[in-house]
């Protein structure tokens, strides 16, 4: 196994803690964190590439980490103004107590 | 194979996977705040130094930041930051997909055969990545730009609320 191959099993174990994260708690934040790693461990996957690559001076893996990295902070803006705005009608942040638009 | 990712990631792994499985939610986002220092501190071994420091000042600074705010302004008790733990099936269930996925991922790497990788750490000079985002990438930066101004802008009218919640209540 190369380091390539290492960083990119590190991202890929990044990823499954992150997703068992998301799938298994119940509260919002906590599962807005879990999306957070995962997104962490795509941009890992972009630098490892980059480092690694054929052409680094092009610059695209560590362009597109700036672009993830700017976009994965207005995610985590508008979701914790999510779990907020979901306190404020249930009084607490349970994703299995939030069925108002259950059928 | 070098020692240095190894290590990176080791602390990496432990701290979320510790962060994700505890019960203090504010104890979670501390220990979270240092699994984000440890992938800049791989950033910055990969030799893109700018885009560690963007990871460490955005989650370390700010994201982790929000998140506090937003433990701390959705408690109900003062020390209310405990979360219960979930259900053994959801968990169970929970980590066998996590635990597949990262399986699938780890599998296909291994038996993937790469190129022989270049030791030389890439140098990709701050100035340099200016003159690619204001040229080439002059668009994208703009969008991302207007993205991040609309996205604030209506996170706080979410946050904020409507004022019709208190007076126009049933």
């Amino acid at each position: 196994m190369n380091t390539l191959q290492l960083c990119l099993v590190l991202s890929g174990l990044i990823f499954g803690i992150g997703l068992a994260a998301a799938l298994a708690r119940s509260s919002a934040i906590l599962v807005l964190l879990g999306v957070e790693l995962m997104l962490n461990a795509a941009n890992l996957n972009f630098i490892a590439f980059w480092r690694f690559g054929p052409a680094p001076e092009a610059g695209t893996g560590v362009l597109f980490v700036l672009f993830a990295i700017a976009v994965a902070a207005a995610e985590a803006a508008v979701g914790l103004a999510l779990v907020i705005a979901l306190y404020r009608h249930q009084r607490n942040i349970r994703l299995q107590d939030a069925t108002r638009l259950k059928g | 194979m070098n020692v240095v990712p190894l290590i990176l990631g080791i602390v990496i792994l432990a701290s979320a996977g510790t962060a994700l499985s505890l019960q203090n939610i504010v104890r979670s986002v501390l220990l979270l705040v240092l699994s984000w220092f440890g992938i800049a501190a791989f950033y910055l071994w990969a030799g893109a130094e700018f885009a560690a420091f963007a990871q460490a000042l955005v989650y370390g600074g700010a994201v982790s930041m929000v998140v506090l705010f937003a433990v701390l302004l959705t408690r109900r008790g003062h020390l209310d930051t405990a979360v219960p733990p979930p259900p053994p099936g959801r968990l169970l269930g929970a980590l066998l997909a996590g635990g597949a996925v990262a399986g699938v991922i780890a599998a296909t790497v291994i038996r993937t055969p790469f190129a022989s990788s270049s030791d030389e750490i890439p140098v990709l000079a701050v100035r340099r990545l200016g003159t690619l985002l204001m040229g080439p990438h002059a668009a994208a930066l703009l969008v991302t730009g207007v993205l991040l101004t609309a996205a604030l802008l209506g996170a706080v009218v979410i946050a904020a609320g409507a004022k019709d919640d208190k007076e126009g209540a049933p």
